[in-house]
């Protein structure tokens, strides 16, 4: 074995404790690194699916003018016949589903209570609709000639009290710049676990919705998922829709899109804090064992060991650290990533209303597959650690062997 | 022939506004093969002048030759050189490096040299040192006496022309004074290896050819004895 690095081992294990909580703290960082950044990784990714699947799809047709944000019911703002669009993207092989949404803006009133809702007219029979399907917790879900029948969110069921089987009230906006006022029966209540979007959406019958709105054979947008979202651009390219506008999911999520990449950035400062903080207890641990071996280093510098050598075995030590430090963070870091990536973790409803563009929800689940995290992290660690323990292994090197021999150290 | 060379060599330390003159003009030669002994009280500059002939240290006038080669006009790492191939140490506190073994200590230089093939002449140099018995002990595990002769079997790695040896029976007992130094006066004869000791230790100067006194700096007396030039 290279006599620096057996001597750097030797060194390291002459004071187990300090140098098992120097690594330590490497380790602990590493960790922390590998699963905020696999949360924040999950948190955008989830944010992003859930968006796609509960709202905008991976690709959409709507009229040139019609934006979400005010649910437009012009009739320039919708597209016509949208049933049969729907029909004819459905037949393109890349396709999962295609299904015609109607969205309103309205106002549920139930006892003393009114709430600003919006409404949904889906077609109950499309498998674009089986997430609502799939998460319904009580009742039954809605049938196409259900003229009375809604669904709505769990969380807007709990507060407001509500069960399957009550009449409630909903105002609806309608084409002619109205509102119309009806009395409906809660069919089913559903959850996607994104309390933001569940306690604001209602869904209805899609003939249901146009009636109520007074919008005909109109929809506002056709809604298209695909088997797999790398296919957004041949999809987008391949469908015809004259005087229509196609949008893809990234179009119509810049905002979730800006936010992933303002969070990738803070995770960079983050991660520099951090790696930050354990380059000061390594930088600290390799200043003390200067400090504590002044006097071996004049022995070796008598030997005729250079400074440049002595600079090396502080240097292995701090790599030595660094290695067994970041290797035990990820000894700890990936199985927790991986435990969570299947379990998740519950957040709750962050108060972030689905009309902000941005669908969060519930449950976190950390990315577990980000090899590009583990390795940068780990390489930051390593890295990191090695410059921090640059200057004391300078501080080292400089050591006049004549001077170092005479302390007591 | 010549292995140390000392012209004129001053040394003068400065801690604040205080100059200390260690060394105040000294001549010096040692010659091949000599067992000198630098004596003086303390203060008289016989480690310093120990340090500037181990290349140590570095004259504040004056030039330094070891082996031929002015040590003077080298930098740093020219002087690591010359001391690692040239000049081997032995100093008063047991200088062993602590994590390492006997054995390992020993073999440092050699590998500091770049000799792979260094197994029998390390076993070799502790046995001359009496003890090859305890190679694999670090130096917590060893006596004072016997850090002090795996100390000298260090020094004698590399073969060097010349060994400084600071003090070397300071710390040591009767006993263990007489074995270090019966060991090195040994090779002094068998090898021709030349010692240069500092030293106060009447124990030291016993088995010197050549004491060398200083005083204040100076050198007051240098004489052959023993019989022996």
């Amino acid at each position: 074995m290279n006599y620096i690095l057996k001597m750097s081992l030797r060194n390291l294990a002459r004071n187990k404790r300090r140098s098992v909580f120097s690594a330590l703290a490497i380790t602990i960082g590493t960790a922390l690194l590998l699963f905020m950044s696999a949360t924040i990784r999950g948190e955008m990714r989830g944010a992003l699916d859930l968006t796609i699947n509960l709202y905008t799809g991976h690709l959409q047709i709507h009229a040139k003018d019609y934006k979400d944000s005010n649910m437009s019911l012009k009739r320039a703002d919708m597209i016509e016949s949208p049933v049969e669009i729907a029909q004819k993207i459905q037949g393109i092989p890349q396709v999962k589903t295609a299904s015609p949404r109607l969205n309103a803006s309205g106002v549920l009133a139930f006892k003393n209570e009114t709430i600003g809702i919006q409404v949904i007219g889906i077609d109950p029979a499309s498998t674009a609709n089986d997430i609502y399907r799939e998460g319904l917790v009580e009742g039954d879900f809605l049938t196409a000639d259900d003229r009375v029948g809604v669904l709505v969110g769990l969380p807007l069921a709990e507060s407001l009290g509500l069960s399957v089987g009550d009449s409630i009230d909903l105002i609806v906006n309608t084409s002619d710049g109205n509102a119309d006022e009806q009395q409906f029966t809660i069919r089913g209540i559903y959850t996607t676990d994104t309390p933001g979007y569940d306690k604001v959406t209602i869904f209805m019958p899609l003939k249901k919705a146009q009636t109520i709105t007074r919008t005909e054979n109109y929809a506002s947008m056709i809604y298209i998922l695909l088997n797999n979202m790398d296919e957004t651009d041949a999809v987008k390219a391949a469908i015809q829709a004259p005087g229509y506008e196609v949008e893809d999911w990234r179009e119509m999520n810049k905002l979730i899109i800006l936010v992933e990449q303002i969070s990738n950035a803070m995770m960079v400062f983050f991660n520099l804090m951090v790696l930050g903080v354990t380059s000061t207890v390594i930088m600290n641990t390799l200043l003390m064992a200067v400090y504590e071996r002044t006097r071996e280093m004049g022995i070796l510098g008598a030997l005729g060991v250079k400074g440049r050598q002595i600079k090396l075995l502080f240097l292995t030590e701090a790599t030595l650290l660094a290695v067994g430090g970041v290797l035990a963070g990820l000894v700890i870091g990936i199985p927790l990533v991986y435990y969570y990536s299947h379990i998740g973790f519950v957040v709750g409803d962050l108060g972030i209303s689905a009309n902000s563009g941005l669908m969060f929800g519930n449950v976190i689940y950390p990315d577990s597959t980000n090899l590009f995290d583990v390795v940068s992290i780990s390489l930051a660690g390593i890295i990191i650690t090695i410059v921090s323990g640059y200057y004391p292994a300078s501080q080292a090197s400089k050591l006049e062997p004549v001077e170092a021999l005479h302390t007591n150290n | 022939m010549e292995v140390a060379k000392l012209i004129d060599v001053t040394r003068t330390y400065t801690i604040g506004e205080v100059e200390t003159h260690a060394l105040r003009g000294v001549d010096l030669t040692i010659g091949e093969g000599e067992f000198t002994t630098l004596v003086g009280p303390s203060g008289s500059g016989k480690t310093t002048l120990l340090q500037l002939i181990g290349c140590l240290d570095m004259p504040t006038s004056g030039k330094v030759f070891i082996n031929g080669q002015e040590a003077t006009t080298m930098n740093r790492n020219q002087r690591a050189d010359l001391r690692k191939g040239t000049i081997g140490f032995v100093f008063q506190f047991f200088a062993l490096v602590p994590t390492l073994t006997a054995y390992e200590n020993v073999e440092l230089p050699l590998l500091l040299m770049g000799n792979k093939n260094h197994k029998a002449r390390v076993m070799e140099l502790l046995d001359a040192v009496d003890i090859s018995d305890r190679a694999d002990h670090r130096p917590d595990q060893l006596s004072g006496g016997q850090q002090q002769r795996v100390a000298v079997a260090r020094a004698l790695a590399t073969n060097p022309k010349l060994i400084l040896a600071d003090e070397p029976t300071a710390n040591l007992d009767t006993e263990n004074g007489r074995q270090v130094m019966e060991i090195m006066a040994k090779l002094n004869k068998e090898t021709g290896v030349t010692f240069v000791f500092a030293t106060h230790d009447p124990r030291v100067i016993k088995y010197a050819t050549r004491v060398v006194s200083l005083q204040d700096g100076l050198i007051t007396k240098d004489e052959n004895v023993n019989g022996k030039k």
